[in-house]
């Protein structure tokens, strides 16, 4: 079984997303186990890339940070294999698909089991391209997480089946970034998503209240936060954890107790 | 060339978010619908002939020929068309399908502004709203082209993340694609991004070697020994390859802009520097750093500063079909200054790499050769830049 799986076992999970680097990977790690104490289920830490095109300005702008600050994925890889001296729950990287493919896909997902990486996430390999990487995903027992977008339609059922993991469900067309209303009827795709796999439905995209968290729990297994806490990186620095912290209580309380 | 998925090769695919994939294939659908459609076709070549002013000519540069003393110099006038390049030719193909499909919308990036400008003037034509995106030190590199645009009724989103150039507009266009695709059409402008951009673009492009080929029979009664053209994203490239491919005695050679040099970090030359990727959609030959961060390249010319290079390019380099040849800068400004006095030609900075090229290669050729060269755009606009280049104080 997936170890992803246990970071929904405890309620509805919160999924908080942390660019490494941002603005260094001292503040990162700070910021990851402040998220964790205050009741991040799962970890998505992002490998900045020079040109994220499915970020919107916040995420862009952790990328940019990250870069500048001048992390490398060797750095990286460093990073989380000390982090998970004492981090315990289940990590994901996201990161684009060039990341991956230029240190060599191989290395790179063997690395991940190596240090414990639990998933990968890249938002530009869709389903037609996933062979790209998946084989090595698989043999290295690291799951490679399958997006669902408001306009998947009837390809909801295809990436359904053979997604792992989790599945990351696409609140809202366009970009990452908060929004002050998701209007996608969610409620049908995750439906349909749950008639052809048994692994949770995470939403993400455009969450950044405990009001909006709750209305997404409520459709689903649990809820991604990336631009939300980013924008208290870029707000506070290496001073960001401790409002890290404070965020991710209040919206896992807010989604804690829904059934 | 292509397979079903849309690879040449080992390059191409669809490496895109999945909000994108439904558009895709319902946009290669519709594609594949209309490209046998005779109405469709009708009505797009009478656009090409009536509004465009196609067929371009096919120009015999006898000074430049007499001057070069070698092979024997045809110019491919593509500068001639509306708009002032070969952009036009994909962009009313383009939006003419995207109007079948119900699109109101259209959505481009644009380097030098060429792609833009064609973009701006089919949506007018066509009573589409248009919005194209352009990195911001391109607007300021090419003024008078977001004046042009806006006068067509355009607007225009200056990009300011990255380096403010063609692959910051490509990258914002994409974004803008994912917040509203049921109205919008990305009239993406070179032979790049996912499955099916790059066979519809060549496809719409590939007029430029068909006519070359009839031209030439007509001229000279065979083919040229050697067709060279400019190569950014690789669209006016590709179209004056395409239906040379076949014809193995044929010699391709696409121009790459390599900035201050090669051996520099202020290049574009992606065969020349580049390794493979992915990225904007595709599998292809990129610049990048060893961590796979996409390189901040560079180019006097707006329209080949781009990092990336098509996947059939990426093919037809692999399998040695194709050369590929980088040009400095300064190699590209003094054949812009040559073609000028020479032939009374101002050429496109982008054109001018492939005339740079053309004077090395000519030399080197027996007279009775030929060599086909495309013009792909006019040069009014960078004028004031090159002048600049040299030291004038001119601005627009």
């Amino acid at each position: 079984m997936s170890n992803i799986r246990k970071a929904f076992e405890n309620g509805k999970a919160f999924i908080a997303f942390i660019t490494c680097g941002d603005p260094d990977l001292e503040t990162t790690g700070a910021a990851v186990r402040a998220a964790v104490e205050n009741g991040a289920d799962l970890i998505e830490l992002g490998i900045p890339f020079s040109d994220p095109t499915a970020e919107g300005p916040v995420i862009q702008g952790a990328n940019l940070r990250a870069l500048q600050g001048g992390v490398t994925t060797d750095q990286i890889f460093a990073f989380v294999k000390e982090l998970r001296r004492d981090v315990k729950v289940p990590m994901v990287f996201m990161t684009y698909g060039n990341v991956v493919f230029s240190y060599g896909a191989e290395k790179f997902i063997f690395a991940c089991r190596e240090i414990g990486i639990d998933g990968l996430i890249l938002p530009d390999l869709p389903y037609e391209e996933k062979e790209e990487f998946q084989p090595l995903c698989t043999q290295y027992g690291v799951d490679l997480i399958s997006l669902i977008a408001p306009t998947s339609a009837d390809r909801i059922a295809m990436i359904a089946k053979e997604a792992e993991g989790f599945l990351y469900i696409v609140s809202s067309l366009g970009v990452t970034g908060t929004r002050s209303e998701i209007k996608t009827d969610l409620t049908s795709i995750i439906d349909v998503a749950r008639q052809h796999t048994d692994i949770p439905c995470a939403v993400g995209f455009g969450i950044s209240t405990p009001g909006q968290a709750r209305k997404m729990a409520y459709l689903s297994d649990g809820v991604i936060v990336g631009s939300a806490i980013i924008k208290l990186l870029a707000q506070y620095g290496k001073d960001a954890p401790s409002h890290i912290g404070a965020y991710v209580k209040s919206m896992k309380n807010a989604i804690r107790s829904i059934e | 060339m292509t397979n079903p998925n849309g690879r040449f090769g080992i390059h191409g695919g669809q490496y895109i978010p999945e909000t994108l994939m439904n558009a895709v294939i319902e946009l290669e659908e519709a594609y594949n619908h209309y490209k046998k459609d005779p109405a469709f076709n009708a009505e797009l070549t009478e656009l090409l002939n009536e509004y465009a002013g196609r067929p371009s000519r096919l120009y015999y540069a006898e000074k430049m020929t007499k001057d070069l003393g070698g092979a024997r110099i045809y110019l491919k006038r593509e500068d001639l068309n509306h708009t002032g390049s070969h952009k036009i030719n994909n962009v009313l193909g383009q939006a003419l399908l995207a109007k079948k499909m119900g699109k109101t919308r259209l959505i481009a990036e644009t380097g030098a502004g060429q792609h833009g400008v064609a973009t701006a003037t089919a949506a007018a034509l066509m009573d589409m709203e248009c919005v194209v995106f352009m990195g911001e030190e391109d607007t300021v590199r090419q003024a008078l082209n977001v004046y042009r645009m806006r006068l067509l009724g355009a607007e225009v989103v200056p990009v300011k993340t990255g380096t403010g150039t063609l692959k910051d507009a490509v990258s914002e266009a994409m974004r803008e694609w994912t917040s509203r695709i049921s109205d919008t059409h990305y009239c993406l402008g070179s032979v790049m991004g996912p499955h099916p951009f790059p066979v519809i673009v060549r496809d719409f492009q590939a007029v430029i070697s068909r006519e070359i080929k009839d031209q030439l029979q007509h001229k000279e009664g065979r083919l040229p020994d050697a067709v060279i053209a400019c190569v950014g994203g690789g669209s006016n490239a590709i179209g004056s390859f395409y239906h040379f491919i076949e014809e193995k005695g044929v010699r391709l050679i696409g121009c790459e802009a390599a900035g201050r040099g090669v051996d520099t970090f202020e290049t574009a030359a992606t065969i020349a520097t580049g390794r493979l990727g992915i990225f904007h959609g595709m599998k292809s030959y990129f610049c990048q750093d060893k961590y796979g961060q996409i390189a901040p390249v560079y180019s006097i010319s707006a329209g080949l500063d781009y990092p990336g290079i098509g996947p059939e390019h990426a093919h037809l380099h692999d399998i040695g079909r194709a050369e590929y040849v980088p040009i400095t800068d300064e190699e590209a400004v003094s054949a812009f200054e040559y073609l000028a006095r020479t032939e009374g030609i101002i050429a496109a900075i982008e054109s001018s790499h492939a005339i740079a090229h053309a004077r090395k290669l000519a030399p080197t050729m027996d007279k009775d050769k030929i060599i086909v060269i495309t013009i792909s755009g006019r040069g009014d606009k960078d004028c004031a830049a090159i002048a600049r280049y040299r030291g004038e104080d001119l601005y627009e």
